[in-house]
């Protein structure tokens, strides 16, 4: 390995949550780790009352739950107090609509206080929250609220008239539109003004553990996106991730840079840091190099979880761009979302006095599975160790059956189904749920080695996944956007390695006949990828072609494209029918 | 350059980058990532789309300069050489 391992000192150590790894391991039971909730006063569970009710009930709603930075400039700060009624009046609207439990309410929104009252009150009334990231076009949009049947809808009048209203009325489920402030257009409630009519108490709905709670989308690399269902027992995986992996704790000021929109951003951006008691802070703006580096030092965040692409930007900017910043309020960062390259482990020391510690998880496993941990030593370009209560292997298939492999062999990333932020199905599709367990194991999809120290290494994808910014993206979702421009025959999407993104999206397409490639016509493309299906979604850049490389049974061959741009062998093309041209 | 053929230039890399905007109804107060909608990486792209073609040379710390259209052809101009 060309990077030398990171040692924490005995003194870091002792500072960590979880000093002794290794004896944390093997003393580990859930059942033990149920003494970090409440559970409501007469039984069952809920995640809005592990993360704001029974701070308040214990004497703690004065602490700051929320500390929000506008985009203008504006600070606010939130008590657990406020959030709870807020998440209350919410609740109250959603009930005096006559919405009733396990209706599904959607956000689509920027990320403002609301939001978080919006998801904490859908799931104290018993109604499951399904954040969708507001930069996506209405495409995908559309999809899934129709495959997460939405009942609800919470999103701005900017969103509303812009990417929705057009085709609103062909969402049979949806029975409410709120719009966020004042005012809203024509057939919409104005969520303002609903709040501020509310009761500020509801007695929480009394889910019980195995409930549904939340919906998280993911794509896959056929077929149309998945909808990842969690339920309210996920929470103790968030409370003992974000202490053990995040070192989460009452007070901490942490600022989890990722949108709710993703999974990071609700299991760590919303529920970890409020059932661990933390102030968190909420930026609603996007990233800002400087703007980040003033808000880690005025608001003394001691605990920081962002992302690689993010890293990267900082370091495009150099070291010398962080000069004059006090950073020693800073005790752990950490980083998810991608593969953190080594040399950003390494940066983080040497720019914040930390390294970043990487971790690994999906929005299948609803919380963090593998990590770098504070006491652990790092070695930069490893994801960690599995966390006490997880067993992680790796794995390759022999005929129907599994066999785990040894160190330093390269193989499929599994887990042992049972613990409690498992998802529980995806939504509507049994038999691609049913396909990710075998054997016993759960499959990631992600290829993997262990090292002889216990050690994960990320090695690929198994599949055609591309991940850019962080975010998954699915082939199929892009290929199908591309398609429906006039000019487009077929298309095929990949991935292709970019130093800041981790990946970008590249389109190659054939056209139909009476259409001549040009440079407009690839913007013209271009620009109808990005309406449909939003910036985060859209190829970066479309090449033409004569025709893609497909199999007999007239699959395109994205893998052997990949293969050719990165001058990479082309592997097994006994399935290769016609060739790309 | 004049201001009329910077924010030529400007709109022409910026349409490049993110070919859903139109020209025609682009409003030179429009803020880049609020209303335009870019992203962190279709801005990064823009910036070095900006560098290759007129030569300026854009830091991080300038990055907020570029936050429209009317904001971003006035420090252009500023820079030029």
């Amino acid at each position: 390995m060309a990077w030398g391992a990171i040692r924490k000192p005995a003194a870091e150590r002792r500072k960590a949550a979880m000093p002794d790894p290794d004896a944390a391991r093997k003393g580990f039971s859930w059942q033990s780790a149920a003494v970090l909730l409440d559970g409501l006063p007469d039984g069952g569970l809920n995640i809005a009352h592990e993360a704001l009710d029974r701070h308040v009930a214990a004497g703690h709603g004065g602490e700051i739950a929320i500390r929000w930075l506008g985009k203008d400039g504006a600070r606010r700060d939130l008590s657990y107090a406020e959030m709870a009624a807020m998440a209350a009046r919410f609740a109250n609207v959603l009930a005096a609509q006559g919405l009733r439990r396990g209706d599904r309410v959607f956000a689509l929104m920027g990320r403002t206080p609301e939001l978080y009252a919006v998801a904490l009150g859908t799931m104290k009334a018993g109604m499951v929250f399904t954040p969708l990231f507001s930069a996506f076009g209405p495409g995908p949009i559309r999809t899934r609220m129709e495959i997460g049947e939405a009942s609800v809808l919470v999103t701005t009048a900017a969103i509303y008239s812009h990417k929705i209203a057009d085709w609103r009325a062909e969402i049979p489920s949806l029975r409410l539109v709120l719009i966020v402030g004042d005012a809203a257009p024509e057939g919409c409630m104005a969520l303002g003004p609903a709040l501020a009519a509310a009761p500020d108490h509801f007695a929480t709905v009394a889910t019980k553990a195995d409930d549904m709670a939340l919906i998280h989308f993911t794509s896959g690399t056929t077929g149309r996106p998945k909808g990842v269902v969690h339920v309210h027992q996920a929470v103790l995986g968030h409370a003992l991730t974000g202490r053990m992996a995040l070192e989460l704790a009452p007070g901490t000021v942490y600022w989890c840079t990722a949108d709710p929109g993703w999974v990071t951003g609700t299991s760590y951006g919303i529920i970890a840091p409020l059932v661990n008691r933390c102030t968190m802070i909420v930026d609603e703006a996007e990233f800002d190099l400087e703007r980040w580096y003033a808000t880690l030092v005025r608001e003394k965040v001691a605990v920081w979880y962002t992302a690689p692409t993010a890293i990267r930007m900082m370091m495009r900017a150099g070291a010398d761009a962080a000069k004059g910043y006090d950073f020693s309020a800073l005790q752990f960062l950490a980083s998810v979302g991608e593969p953190l390259n080594p040399e950003a482990v390494v940066w983080g020391q040497k720019v914040f006095g930390k390294p970043f510690h990487d971790n690994w998880w999906q929005t299948e496993t609803g919380g963090i599975m593998i990590a770098n941990t504070r006491a652990m030593d790092i070695f930069p370009g490893s994801m960690g160790q599995p966390l006490p209560g997880i067993e992680a292997g790796i794995v390759t298939r022999k005929g129907a059956a599994l066999v785990e492999l040894g160190p330093g062999e390269i193989g499929e990333l599994a887990l042992r189904p049972g613990w409690p932020s498992m998802m529980r199905a995806y939504l509507h599709e049994e038999a691609r749920y049913a396909k990710c367990f075998v054997d016993g194991w759960y499959l990631s999809g992600d290829l993997a080695m262990r090292d002889a120290r216990g050690y994960f290494w990320f090695v690929g994808r198994a599949d055609d996944l591309i991940k850019t910014s962080g975010h998954l993206i699915g082939p199929f979702e892009v290929e199908s956007a591309l398609i429906e421009h006039p000019a487009v025959a077929e298309a095929a999407v990949i991935g292709l390695p970019d130093e800041t993104a981790g990946e970008v999206v590249r389109a190659y397409v054939t056209l139909n006949a009476g259409f001549t490639a040009s440079e407009a016509l690839e913007q013209e493309i271009r620009g109808h990828t990005r309406k449909r299906l939003g910036p985060a979604v859209a190829p970066r850049e479309v090449v033409f072609r004569e025709s893609l490389p497909k199999t007999r049974s007239g699959k395109i061959m994205r893998r052997l494209l990949k293969a050719r741009e990165l001058g990479l062998p082309e592997g097994d093309i006994s399935t290769l029918e016609t060739d790309e041209r | 350059m004049t201001p009329e053929k910077m924010r030529a230039a400007f709109v022409e890399e910026l349409v490049r980058v993110a070919p859903d905007i139109d020209p025609a109804t682009l409003a030179d107060d429009d803020h880049l990532q609020d209303d335009l909608e870019l992203d962190s990486m279709d801005f990064l792209n823009l910036v070095s789309a900006l560098h290759r073609r007129l030569g300026i040379e854009i830091a991080e710390a300038d990055y907020g300069q570029l936050s429209s259209t009317r904001s971003a052809v006035a420090f252009l101009l500023a820079r030029q050489g």
